[in-house]
């Protein structure tokens, strides 16, 4: 009982920390194309600049659901997946001081650094990201201890010898790279004005076909790795029907974007993002690692859990906790609702 | 194993640097902001508002430096984490919750908000920001108290640790001194910084207003805190080790063999091969009072002891600890000297105690971090005390040559991150007071 219920918890947790450092992401993913000048750039920057750090703060609130509630998972994931992780971490670094420093001097040259830091962390922050939902679905190879050591790196061909990229994990970043460049030039279509929001808008619509695209290459893909994946989708049935609804949260944007509300593309954008990592969830359940030495060796949210005190305690404590986070939040969105326009100065 | 604890201790140390300013800072700058709303005198929000500069700076360089903390425990000691996670993830993922959460909340509105929440509102939020940063700070202490004495947990039937009594763990009475010795040592950090700033102005001869007040608060906040460091916090902290980690408190006060009227050595260089300290000046029988309070009291040396239990670098130790101590009295003996000339009004005439308090602000920082080394070399060879060894905490698959890289890239990376922040911090206090308004 209560395994089920951490494991959808966190699943929850994760889903809020994609949507939300997501758009912060996507923001940065297109911010090359959609922002031009010094004003339009600022315009973007003043959209996630009072945001990101909060949603980051979701990544360390799972991470730490994850390392109590499922130790055992949270050791063998993040020791597993050293080099990649690690990596992560610097990006994260360098995306949070390109937000928090650009503003503070007022020189071309100090802006086009942050400027290019920026992007170039978002970008490869998502499509490592991605990778890590790849590596997730198509397992690793869990030894009987519950460690697993693995490769960064195959050479990307079908071929039984499995990386942290190997040429499924890597179609799956760039799925992910596709899916948050579309879902932060939604973000910027309901924040942003002028220039900004028409370059965005236009910019979606040639997104959207690249997700279609990306999509069915990564579902198509997901058998050869994984023969069985799709088998709980289909028995469990619920699983299936979230990602009928995240499909259908897909199909809304193009006709959402030629609406008057700009608030509504970017709802689709969060409802397809939530269906498909909810309905993955759904799938994988109960297994947080598979391993694919062995399936006996699966770290699951029954073999993995802490004690049944432990995660009754932290029952009590996350729910009081989640209620302050619900009031911050919106506090805080409330105090930056409408539009960051590009006339107002960059802070 | 050696190459992840040089990672971590690197990484940890560096982070620390930001966060001890920010919940100092925070108080302060809460006192600022309250002074403000109380006598209606503009010096006292200028004050904040340049010091808020300076949070703003310092806060996000501690924000993106302390997120490979908690992915750390993970990736390089993955068997401590099985191990322990089922107990420490407790107050990990609480510090997330609780105070990550609010201080990233109440950062934006606190830095820009000033005008649209008025001056009630912003006072409210300075200190909702500090009570986030100050409860971060607890949950991170009684995470690493329990490593230093372990209570609340259960052994599982795989072997690891299990919560259970989450009031125990969460309330550890070593957590409650361990913190309360900690925040004092951040307010010290912060009001010395103060004062560094007050006492460079007042010496080049600008921002007089804000230059006296960065004086007499710093002085008189470092004074306070700085008593405090020593008793009550110093003292329990020093009776905790004695209790419970008699190895540690052996080793870095230099005691190699046991006895009664056990001397406190002030200076001496521990030589752990022969078993003595060399060239040592004591105040004999100090030790046994300051541990036991009697003169007459045993203090097991360490040859009371096995000795693969014994601390595993007793060098380190002992010095980082002397360094902590004499930085300490330092510190309160050039604040109590500031002070007093403050009473007399003569500190701003007086350029020598100016020019000490300008170049005192490194001091608090190597004390802090000598005192943070103290505490996590006296814990060796253990990882949790006497129940899992730092040997037995490391990740079982990664290869050491994967540490050394990610020791080399964090390293590089601190350092430009170093420079800038200098840079930036620089130039803050180089465009003084006032610069912010202009900027509007």
């Amino acid at each position: 009982m209560m395994q089920p219920l951490w494991y959808s918890l966190l699943t929850a947790m994760l889903i809020v920390y994609v949507v939300l450092d997501g758009f912060d992401f996507g923001a940065g993913i297109v911010y090359g194309f959609v922002a031009k000048s010094d004003a339009d750039r600022r315009q973007v920057l003043s959209a996630v600049g009072p945001v990101w750090d909060g949603n980051e703060v979701w990544l360390l609130a799972a991470g730490g659901t994850l390392f109590f509630a499922f130790p055992r998972a949270y050791a063998a994931g993040f020791s597993g997946f050293y080099m990649p992780l690690i990596i992560l971490l610097w990006l994260l670094i360098l995306r949070g001081l390109s937000i928090e420093l650009r503003s503070h001097e007022p020189y071309k040259l100090w802006y086009e650094f942050w400027d290019w830091t920026f992007r170039f962390a978002s970008i490869l922050i998502v499509i490592i990201l991605g990778a890590a939902f790849g590596n997730i679905v198509r397992g690793v190879p869990l030894n009987a201890d519950g460690y697993f050591a693995i490769p960064l790196f195959t050479n990307m061909l079908i071929h039984p010898s499995i990386g942290i990229l190997d040429y499924y994990t890597v179609v799956a970043g760039l799925f992910a790279l596709a899916v948050l460049a579309l879902h932060g030039a939604l973000f910027l279509v309901w924040k942003a004005d002028g220039p900004v929001r028409e370059r965005s808008i236009a910019l979606a619509k040639r997104l959207w076909w690249i997700v279609i695209a990306l999509a069915a290459v990564t579902f198509a893909l997901t058998p050869t790795v994984r023969p069985e994946f799709f088998a709980p989708l289909v028995a469990r049935v619920w699983p299936l029907l979230l990602l009928v609804i995240s499909l259908a949260g897909l199909f809304y944007i193009p006709p959402a974007l030629k609406g008057a509300n700009d608030i509504r593309p970017f709802l689709g954008s969060i409802v397809f993002i939530a269906g498909i990592l909810a309905s993955m969830a759904g799938t994988l359940f109960p297994d947080l690692i598979v391993s694919t030495t062995n399936p006996s060796y699966n770290l699951t949210a029954y073999t993995a859990s802490a004690s049944m005190y432990g995660l009754q305690v932290g029952l009590v404590w996350w729910i009081i906790g989640m209620i302050l986070v619900v009031v911050y939040f919106t506090f805080v969105y409330r105090n930056l609702s409408g539009k960051v326009s590009a006339q107002t100065k960059g802070e | 194993m050696l190459w992840d604890r040089l990672q971590f201790a690197f990484t940890v140390t560096y982070h620390y640097l930001f966060p001890q300013l920010t919940m100092g800072l925070a108080l302060i700058i809460v006192f600022m902001k309250w002074r403000y709303l109380r006598t209606n005198n503009d010096k006292w929000n200028r004050a904040a508002r340049f010091w808020a500069r300076i949070f703003a700076i310092n806060f996000a360089v501690g924000v993106v430096t302390g997120i490979p903390m908690e992915f750390q425990f993970g990736t390089n000691w993955a068997g401590f984490s099985n191990f322990a996670g089922g107990v420490i993830g407790q107050t990990l993922a609480m510090e997330g919750v609780f105070a990550f959460f609010l201080e990233s909340s109440l950062l934006g509105l606190f830095l820009f908000g000033e005008k649209k929440l008025g001056r009630r509102g912003h006072f409210a939020v300075a200190a909702g920001l500090c009570a986030g940063s100050w409860l971060s700070g607890y949950f991170i202490i009684a995470t690493n108290a329990f490593m230093q004495h372990p209570v609340g947990y259960a052994v599982g039937a795989n072997g690891t640790l299990q919560l259970a009594s989450f009031w125990q763990f969460v309330l550890n009475p070593w957590a409650v001194w361990e913190y309360a010795h900690n925040m004092s040592a951040s307010v010290i950090t912060a009001a010395t910084v103060v004062a560094s700033v007050g006492a460079l102005w007042k010496l080049i001869g600008k921002y007089h207003e804000e230059s006296s007040l960065f004086l007499r608060v710093g002085v008189i906040t470092a004074l306070v805190a700085s008593v405090l460091q020593i008793f009550p916090t110093g003292d329990q902290n020093g009776k905790l080790v004695a209790d419970y980690q008699p190895t540690a408190l052996a080793a870095l006060e230099g005691v190699f063999k046991s006895g009664s009227m056990a001397p406190l050595a002030i200076i001496g260089q521990p030589n752990v091969k022969e078993q003595t300290l060399e060239n040592p000046i004591v105040v004999p029988g100090m030790l046994s009072f300051l541990a036991y309070g009697s003169f007459n009291a045993t203090v097991k040396g360490l040859d009371a002891f096995p000795q693969e239990n014994w601390p595993d670098n007793i060098p380190l130790l002992y010095y980082a600890y002397h360094i902590m101590v004499g930085l300490g009295t330092l510190i309160l003996a050039l604040m109590a000297i500031s002070a007093l000339l403050i009473y007399l009004k003569r500190l701003e005439k007086t350029r020598t105690v100016l020019w000490l308090l300008m170049l005192a602000f490194p001091f608090p920082y190597i004390a802090t971090t000598a005192g943070w080394l103290t505490t996590e070399l006296g814990r060796q060879p253990w990882i949790v005390y006497n129940l899992l060894k730092t040997t037995a905490a490391a990740s079982p698959m990664v290869n050491t040559g994967d540490v050394v890289f990610t020791t080399i890239g964090f390293v590089g990376l601190y350092f430009v991150i170093g420079v800038v922040f200098l840079y930036l911090v620089g130039r803050e206090i180089a465009r003084g007071p006032v610069y912010a308004e202009g900027k509007d």
